[in-house]
């Protein structure tokens, strides 16, 4: 064996253990885009597999979760529209970001530990697991979407310029939902305990978000010392923003200043998630 | 050797992984809980255990190599590095090649999704693009022979079927490197058959191949060379003939325990040392034994040594009774034996012989599994060929007589006149 042996071609791969922050290597990435569309149509596929109403479920998800929305604090708790439209619309449209998020969230976490068998047997950029996840998101929120063009249209809202914001507020949302995902898929390889937090952490953010009653519902009932910790949560001038960008006038502008501090806030999870998933990666075929 | 024509360099490679010892057996969280309240500061002792340790090779363009190695040796860690599963702790790999690999028959095979989809899905995480899997899906059911099953959902296929089609997926795989686990051991006699072959096919096709099994028929047949890893170190590395004998030579020795014996039997006599002299026989090989028996107990009544060879599925195949040579041991002090199984004509696998040492009065001690042997996969008949290997449990010795004016007089013919 010749170990001083020149080396006039160079490999094509090298193999090195690897310390601290690395590269997120989007090319290999690319490549592996095939393997990425093949993920996501399998989770698409997958769904709804031996159901009665197959696809149905997409639409029929969001317009039941509205409808227990608007018993509970519409009749129940007796909130009120901000605007001109039905609270089921008003709510719907706030469910419609939620929905976005907490899915994306809750699919990208348990992307590693669901796909153990994979990850401990082949190579590919792990990355492709989690981004592979938010397809299937997209795909709900589009007929999501349409219902609710088909809500508006029922009542007469006609959407304004505000609506081109619409694909931006969309983004923001998913990037943040995507940095925690990953952050918490790969904390999930070592410590299972994610799996069981992350629920309690949804819904409780599900009801500290203004998803149900709007910022300026919450902004009245809260004493003023509460009210900046409630501004803290990104999700609120984002989750805001997306419902305004639908119904216009009918729903409270956010509070701009608030949505700068929730962009920068949403692109630095995801970066941080990013980073954090590539450094922890090296040892999750070991530990998985 | 000029490093044109290398396929994979690895140089100094090695892999630990940590492992815990003295955790603490909890069964409930809040026992587990408890003790973490009460010793906050208590942590397990941990180890650091080498997998592999300061490994290099080279392999060149087109080389068929075969790995060997007992279980644990580190065989599938080398693979795993190999295919950037898991990273080296030290060292370095270069490939020069585009590198697939197959470490498992069937990743990634979904039960909800059709044979169609599964071919997609699986040919997709093996490596392989939406149109090579679109030119190649006909031959892939073909190999398979799943024509009518594509559009049911995998879970309903027979283990059979499922086997194949994820074997027909993998072995239609075109990487310039190919890495190999074991994946020959699945499916019946027909199939390996029609898998060897396929293996055969990319071994002759000027692929590099790296090839793990145990069956060292296989190994022999498909690779030009071999690698014998021992205890995460390269024992031999060379032509595969001598690497297959380094692996064979290699005794395999346990420590059996001398002090708090836990094992059945009234415990008058123990075995404390119970070793063959290798590890890997051929069916025609004389398996020798050594037993050595210490004397614990007060009461010294006189005893036999019974021994049963056992196959993977616990099934005792062959039963040795120091009774049926009318022996029979009454000497307190320690004594050695040695046993001699003359040409034990078992088929290839691997067997576990267990030590009793009976008396009248019953079981003294009772070694379960006390030495591990495995016998290498060749015939012990003048054959070199594969296809006729059987799976039986036993090879006979036997032959076959022309009996005399074979082709002359019909026998029946002959006895109708007689009457």
């Amino acid at each position: 064996m010749e170990k001083t042996a020149p080396t006039t071609t160079k490999p094509l791969v090298t193999i090195r253990p690897s310390t601290g922050w690395a590269a997120l290597n989007l090319r290999e990435i690319w490549q592996f885009r095939d393997l990425l569309l093949t993920f996501a149509g399998r989770d698409v596929k997958l769904r709804y597999r031996q159901t009665a109403v197959g696809v149905l479920w997409v639409v029929l998800q969001p317009l039941l979760a509205a409808g227990i929305f608007s018993f509970v604090f519409g009749k129940v708790a007796g909130l009120k529209s901000p605007g001109v439209v039905p609270y089921f619309v008003f709510s719907y449209a706030g469910l419609l970001g939620w929905q976005a998020f907490s899915s994306t969230l809750s699919k990208a976490s348990s992307c590693l530990v669901g796909n153990s068998q994979l990850v401990s047997k082949v190579f590919f950029p792990r990355l492709v697991l989690p981004i592979s996840t938010v397809f299937s998101t997209l795909i709900d929120f589009g007929v999501a979407l349409a219902m609710m063009f088909v809500l508006m249209a029922f009542n007469h809202v006609v959407p304004t310029l505000a609506i081109l914001t619409l694909p931006l507020w969309m983004l923001l949302i998913l990037i943040m939902a995507m940095g925690i995902g990953m952050l918490a898929a790969a904390l999930m390889v070592t410590y299972r305990d994610v799996q069981y937090v992350l629920p309690v952490v949804i819904s409780f953010l599900q009801y500290g978000s203004p998803v149900a009653y709007s910022v300026v519902m919450a902004m009245k009932k809260l004493p003023p010392q509460y009210q900046p910790f409630y501004m803290w949560n990104p999700l609120s001038s984002l989750l805001e923003g997306l419902r305004w960008s639908l119904l216009g006038s009918s729903a409270p502008a956010p509070d701009w200043n608030w949505v700068v501090y929730a962009t920068i806030c949403a692109v630095g999870v995801f970066i941080w998630g990013a980073f954090g998933f590539k450094r922890m990666e090296r040892k999750f075929a070991d530990v998985i | 050797m000029s490093s044109n024509d290398l396929a994979i360099a690895v140089r100094g490679v090695s892999k630990s992984y940590t492992i815990a010892h003295n955790a603490p057996n909890h069964t409930t969280a809040a026992e587990a809980l408890i003790h973490r309240l009460r010793h906050p500061l208590d942590r397990p002792a941990k180890e650091t255990f080498w997998a592999l340790k300061e490994i290099d090779f080279e392999v060149k363009k087109g080389e068929v190599v075969g790995v060997i190695g007992r279980n644990g040796a580190g065989k599938s860690t080398l693979l795993k590095l190999l295919s950037r599963i898991t990273e080296p702790t030290t060292g370095v790999i270069e490939l020069y090649g585009r590198l697939g690999s197959l470490l498992e028959v069937g990743t990634g095979f979904h039960p909800e999704l059709t044979g169609r989809e599964n071919v997609y899905l699986n040919g997709s995480i093996l490596g392989m693009s939406r149109k090579e899997i679109e030119r190649q899906f006909d031959a892939i059911v073909a190999f398979a022979g799943v024509e009518q099953f594509l559009d049911t959902p995998v879970k309903r296929y027979s283990s059979g079927m499922y086997v194949r089609l994820a074997f027909a997926v993998a072995a239609h795989l075109n990487p310039e490197i190919l890495i190999v686990d074991e994946v020959l051991a699945v499916g019946d006699a027909e199939f390996q058959k029609k898998c060897l072959g396929a293996m055969k096919d990319v071994a002759n096709s000027g692929r590099t191949v790296l090839f793990v099994s145990h069956q060292m028929q296989a190994i022999n047949s498909l690779c030009s060379s071999g690698i014998y890893l021992d205890k995460g170190r390269i024992g031999y590395m060379g032509d595969v003939q001598t690497t297959i004998q380094h692996y064979m030579s290699v005794r395999q020795t346990q420590q059996l325990e001398t002090t708090e014996i836990k094992r059945p039997g009234t415990g008058e006599f123990r075995f404390t040392g119970f070793t063959t002299d290798k590890g890997t026989y051929l069916s025609t090989d004389d398996i020798h034994l050594d037993m050595e028996i210490t004397c614990f107990g007060q009461t010294q009544p006189g005893y036999f040594i019974s021994l049963e060879i056992q196959n993977t599925h616990g099934l005792p195949v062959l039963h040795l009774d120091s009774r049926l040579l009318n022996q029979e041991y009454t000497r307190t002090d320690l004594r050695r034996l040695h046993m001699t199984i003359r040409e034990t004509r078992l088929a290839q696998g691997d067997y576990r012989i267990t030590g009793v040492i009976c008396s009248t009065g019953g079981v003294i001690d009772r070694l379960e599994g006390g030495a591990e042997i495995t016998i290498a996969p060749i015939l012990p008949y003048p054959t070199r060929r594969n296809d006729c290997a059987s799976f039986a449990a036993y090879y006979p010795d036997f032959e076959i007589e022309e009996g005399p004016d074979a082709e002359t007089t019909p026998r029946l013919l002959v006895e109708n006149s007689a009457s």
